[in-house]
């Protein structure tokens, strides 16, 4: 996909670029962009190295394990044909509390293998269970506590207060999520 | 909305003790775990630089060609400034199939309009409460070989647009 978008960008430029008289911008603003693209990085640097820390602390205090069991209750609450003691179960917390710290290296692994585990309760191969599309509307509603990344981004370019967004993207984050999951429910009952 | 501003400021410092106090309680030898994981990140830094560098060069070169405004003025016909900038919308469309994409796109409206401005702030929420909707639809489905996806679209399309309300309307309440 994006090789495809990526290809485009370049190709549109260079050829809008030429129709329009623009093409000395377009060399100098290749240029810019890529030496943009290192001074961004070296503040990520710092920024993500910090956090990534501390995220190995938490992970290693086993604050992943705590907080995948109290998720327990809202599990069973969300998907109700998944038996309590499958191992699905434990795939999708620890999935849904990686993506909630923004450990995407821990959450898609437990991602996947919590999708083979659905597919063993799947009696119609091929075909999405509850189960699979509300976990998936979960994931995609975004989880994310604390936007990292996004903060990164912001000190780099001026911000006066990068993580001033911290609170409202929470909030964003929350609507979504319970906007994703009121869907889940009301479109299982409906979908054939 | 001054409340939720200060809230922020103090969500990272408590994450930050809270860590690290576990790490602590919990007997670990902290620092040590630290470097670790800052390593990690470290790698994980390098690695998505030559995408960024990538990138970045692509957004610039459509930018200064003149074909960003010429697509932002055509999307400005359909929908009203006042509502949502056409900038926006195209960050929108790329996320559902790219992050870093986006991500590239943003970066631009940050170096335009500034980090701290309407459209820059709208673009920060954004990106933080939305997820790569195709790319990710197709990686899970495709792991266990699922062709009807049944309602995950319509659903994860519906939280996206509740998401992308929410930003834009908390965008503005900052920057009262």
């Amino acid at each position: 996909m994006l090789n495809y978008l990526w290809a485009a960008m370049i190709l549109i430029g260079v050829i809008w670029g030429a129709f329009h008289g623009t093409l000395d911008d377009v060399t100098e603003s290749a240029l810019s962009g890529a030496k943009e693209a290192v001074s961004l990085c070296i503040t990520m640097l710092g920024i993500l190295s910090l956090w990534s820390g501390v995220l190995k602390i938490a992970e290693r205090a086993g604050l992943l394990k705590k907080f995948s069991r109290a998720l327990r209750p809202f599990i069973r609450f969300l998907f109700p044909q998944v038996p309590d003691d499958h191992p699905a179960c434990e795939a999708m917390s620890t999935n849904i509390i990686a993506n909630m710290l923004g450990l995407g290296w821990a959450a898609t692994p437990a991602g996947l293998r919590a999708m083979q585990q659905l597919d063993q309760l799947n009696d119609k191969k091929g075909t999405a269970t509850n189960a699979m599309c509300t976990f998936l509307i979960l994931n995609m509603s975004s989880l994310q506590l604390i936007p990292i990344n996004m903060i990164a981004y912001r000190s780099q370019y001026g911000s006066v207060n990068p993580a001033a967004i911290v609170m409202p993207a929470l909030l964003a984050t929350a609507v979504s999520t319970a906007v994703g999951i009121l869907a889940a429910k009301l479109l299982e009952r409906v979908w054939p | 909305m001054t409340l939720i501003l200060y809230l922020s400021d103090m969500i990272l410092p408590f994450v930050l003790f809270y860590i690290i106090a576990s790490g602590l309680t919990a007997g670990r030898p902290v620092y040590d775990d630290f470097v670790e994981g800052a390593k990690d990140g470290f790698r994980t830094v390098l690695g998505v630089m030559p995408t960024l560098i990538g990138l970045m060069a692509g957004v610039s070169i459509l930018r200064a060609s003149g074909f960003l405004s010429f697509l932002a003025g055509l999307l400005s016909h359909f929908i009203s400034e006042e509502v949502i900038r056409p900038e926006l919308i195209s960050v929108i469309l790329v996320k559902l199939f790219s992050s870093s994409a986006a991500t590239g796109l943003a970066l631009d409206i940050f170096s335009q309009f500034g980090a701290d401005s309407l459209p820059g702030l709208s673009v920060s929420l954004m990106l933080s409460c939305t997820e790569t909707i195709f790319y990710t639809m197709s990686v899970y489905f495709m792991s266990v070989k699922i062709k009807k996806t049944r309602y995950t679209l319509p659903g994860a399309l519906a939280a996206c647009a509740a998401g992308i309300v929410m930003s834009l309307f908390l965008a503005r309440q900052m920057q009262l």
